[in-house]
């Protein structure tokens, strides 16, 4: 009989958290609609097949080059032959267009803008093209930062198209196989990260943030003056968390299913302990950060003194491999990570039930550490 | 046959970094009384009714609820006891039934006693409103609601009514009296109204600088003073004092500067109130104003501290 009573608590007080969620018509918008949309923007700038666009400065002759008449020219001469012209619009300076077709991984096409030193400068500064092309004494020279890949990309096309000084042809598609599978895509990335990401601030701003402003306006000091069971108080909280997460994940899952085609390569089981696991981890890490404080712009900084780091070492857009390989460790071991790698390697490795295990393990343990220790420090006046 | 207290206060302390908030307050309250702790704006009354509630600590001192101390018994303890704090709030999107019953949930009570609830507090219309949409009366209600649920044997409310237009206010006070006539439930509100001590308690206990100044029936209170009438006063010349003038009637005038009125605390009005204006007319004193009422409690805690209620 006292554990129906007690189970009734635990109910209202469940159904009371998930209706203060629901009603909120901000939460369907940033818990679920965002994320999708997220996923779509990203998703369609990073994965969907579509021409390459670079832009190239081309230096204008200056006058010492007329020293050589018979090579000053080389590389105007080639653009005035084999390349089309492109109408200038306005004041802008003349562009040619040369456009490698290829059916396989998408066409390539290189603008080229004749310019001068100081301005073609200005526009590699400003990221709007990785690399600059000039004559000396009869020889093209190619100017590019070393370490942009994408302006070697660019340097390797180029120089193959110079030295054939002659009309671009279709590359040689048999040397070239593209990769179909699934999971190499950045939307089979950037889903699980999305999920990953979503966990984390669902947790941390709805329930830190709520908890704090509970005890700001007096209403935990009012709930505990009366026989409520405090752990029932934080374990419903949690559940709804949990319910919730589990709602905006599946609708994130579907819509990249139906828009992406992204599936789940691994263990379903094993993907459901670590979303599980992860919940828990991010709930305890929640309720351990807004255990004392009842200012909300105090309980702000603290969340974002969470939130900010994780967002930015962890992985969620873009690997974290570039980050310097002694931190790579440290990276691996945030929360936010295990649970980031943990959700791509079912979803994208192919990963069992079995390799599940660890990960999910360390964010159970995660969880339990920081909601345990957030109970006995809790304040509830 | 002496009866236990359900409440005692014993030589209680607490203060807050610089601030002694309550200073040595000793008191008892027994079975069915209704007990106001009356005092200004930071006498000490909230932090005296949290340590009441379990809420705060003493630095020194005891507190027993029916007996018993807080530590160890706050499970016990929380059911036979039901608070409303000085500011309610409550989760802004759910109904007033879905709070009740979520609150009726922690005392193991069921829907009856939440539409019985509802009833007494006159808020059936507003059953499915969210509680962000009530007005800060029926708020208040739904807090005194809350309080009422587990049929509490003592009831603490921190100034349950500050803040309410008067119609609210009535509205409240008469859920109160209603309890009070039916329940043997103990009352226990701070307040700085003077005519909620009146209305809604037969004991006050006047509370200022963390200390208790006076405590009784409100008849007692009043009739301990010099009398439990008094003559208020404003004279034409505002700026003269009424001191500086010759009193040989002798006269006991409380002189109010903020509003130049004085205020005379007496007995016999029929023959008292003659000898005044034979005074005034002697001295050739214009009146401006003349009211002869029954003390209150303001004038009472004016006569202690020379400080309004409200001030």
């Amino acid at each position: 009989m006292n554990r129906l009573i007690q189970q009734k608590q635990l109910a209202q007080l469940i159904s009371a958290h998930f209706k203060e969620i629901i009603r909120q018509p901000a939460v369907i918008f940033w818990g679920i609609i965002f994320p999708i949309l997220m996923a779509l923007g990203l998703g369609i700038a990073f994965t969907r097949q579509t021409d390459i666009v670079r832009h190239v400065a081309v230096i204008e002759n200056h006058p010492t080059a007329m020293e050589n008449a018979n090579n000053a020219l080389l590389l105007h001469a080639f653009l005035e032959n084999h390349a089309d012209k492109i109408e200038p619009s306005g004041d802008k300076p003349q562009q040619y267009k040369i456009t490698l077709p290829n059916a396989k991984l998408g066409n390539t096409t290189f603008v080229f803008e004749k310019t001068t030193w100081r301005h073609a400068m200005v526009l590699l500064k400003r990221g709007n093209l990785g690399i600059i092309m000039d004559e000396k004494n009869g020889r093209i020279e190619y100017h590019f930062d070393p370490l942009n890949t994408d302006a070697h990309f660019s340097y390797l096309k180029l120089s193959k198209i110079f030295s054939q000084n002659s009309v671009p042809v279709e590359e040689n598609l048999e040397s070239v196989h593209p990769l179909t599978v699934h999971g190499t895509r950045y939307i089979d990335f950037l889903v699980p990260g999305l999920m990953a990401m979503g966990i984390m601030m669902s947790c941390m701003w709805g329930m830190s943030y709520g908890m704090i402003d509970k005890r700001s306006k007096k209403l935990l000091r009012r709930m505990v003056a009366t026989p409520m069971k405090k752990s029932y108080f934080l374990i419903s909280l949690m559940t709804v968390r949990i319910i919730m997460n589990l709602i905006e994940s599946a609708l994130l899952f579907l819509f990249a299913w139906l828009v992406f085609n992204i599936t789940i390569q691994g263990s379903i089981a094993g993907l459901f302990a670590i979303f599980i696991a992860g919940n828990i981890a991010f709930g305890g890490i929640a309720i351990f950060i807004s255990c004392r404080t009842a200012n909300t712009e105090i309980g702000n900084g603290l969340v974002n003194a969470v939130v900010m780091p994780m967002m930015v070492l962890s992985g969620v857009f873009f690997s974290y491999h570039n980050f310097p390989d002694w931190s790579i460790p440290f990276i691996q071991k945030l929360p936010l990570t295990l649970l980031a790698d943990g959700l791509r390697s079912i979803f994208i490795e192919g990963a069992g039930f079995a390799d599940a295990m660890l990960p999910a393990a360390i964010l159970l343990s995660i969880g339990i550490f920081f909601f345990s220790a957030g109970l006995r420090f809790f304040k509830w006046h | 046959m002496k009866k236990n207290p359900v409440i005692e206060v014993k030589n209680i302390y607490k203060s807050f970094k610089n601030v002694q908030a309550v200073n040595g307050v000793d008191f008892k309250i027994f079975k069915g009384q209704s007990v106001a702790l009356l005092g200004p704006n930071g006498a000490g009354k909230t932090t005296l009714m949290e340590m009441i509630e379990g809420i705060q600590k003493p630095d020194k001192g005891d507190i027993l609820i029916s007996d018993r101390k807080w530590k160890g018994n706050e499970r016990d303890l929380h059911r036979i006891i039901g608070i409303s704090l000085q500011e309610t709030h409550f989760i802004d999107r759910l109904t007033v039934s879905e709070t009740l019953k979520l609150f009726a949930s922690f005392y193991e009570l069921g829907r009856e006693r939440v539409d019985e609830i509802i009833g007494l507090i006159g808020l059936a219309e507003k059953t499915n409103s969210y509680v962000v949409n009530l007005s800060g009366g029926q708020r208040q209600r739904l807090a005194l609601g809350m309080a009422l649920l587990n049929n509490p044997d003592i009831l603490l409310l921190d100034e349950p009514t500050t803040g309410l237009d008067p119609n609210a206010r009535r509205e409240i006070w008469s859920i109160l009296q209603h309890l009070k006539e039916h329940s043997k439930t103990s009352l226990v509100l701070t307040t700085h109204y003077m005519e909620e001590a009146e209305q809604l308690c037969e004991r006050i206990i006047i509370i200022d600088k963390g200390r208790i100044l006076k405590q009784g029936t409100l008849e007692h209170l009043l009739e301990e003073d010099n009398g439990d009438k008094v003559i208020e006063f404003a004279l034409d010349e505002s700026n003269r004092a009424i001191d500086s003038v010759n009193n040989p009637s002798g006269f006991q005038i409380q002189w109010d500067a903020n509003r130049d009125k004085g205020v005379i605390s007496l007995n016999h009005i029929e023959t008292q109130l003659p000898e005044f204006l034979n005074f005034l007319s002697q001295n050739n004193l214009r009146l401006r104003h003349l009211e002869c009422r029954r003390k209150t409690l303001d004038d009472l805690f004016t006569s202690m501290t020379g400080r309004r209620l409200h001030e």
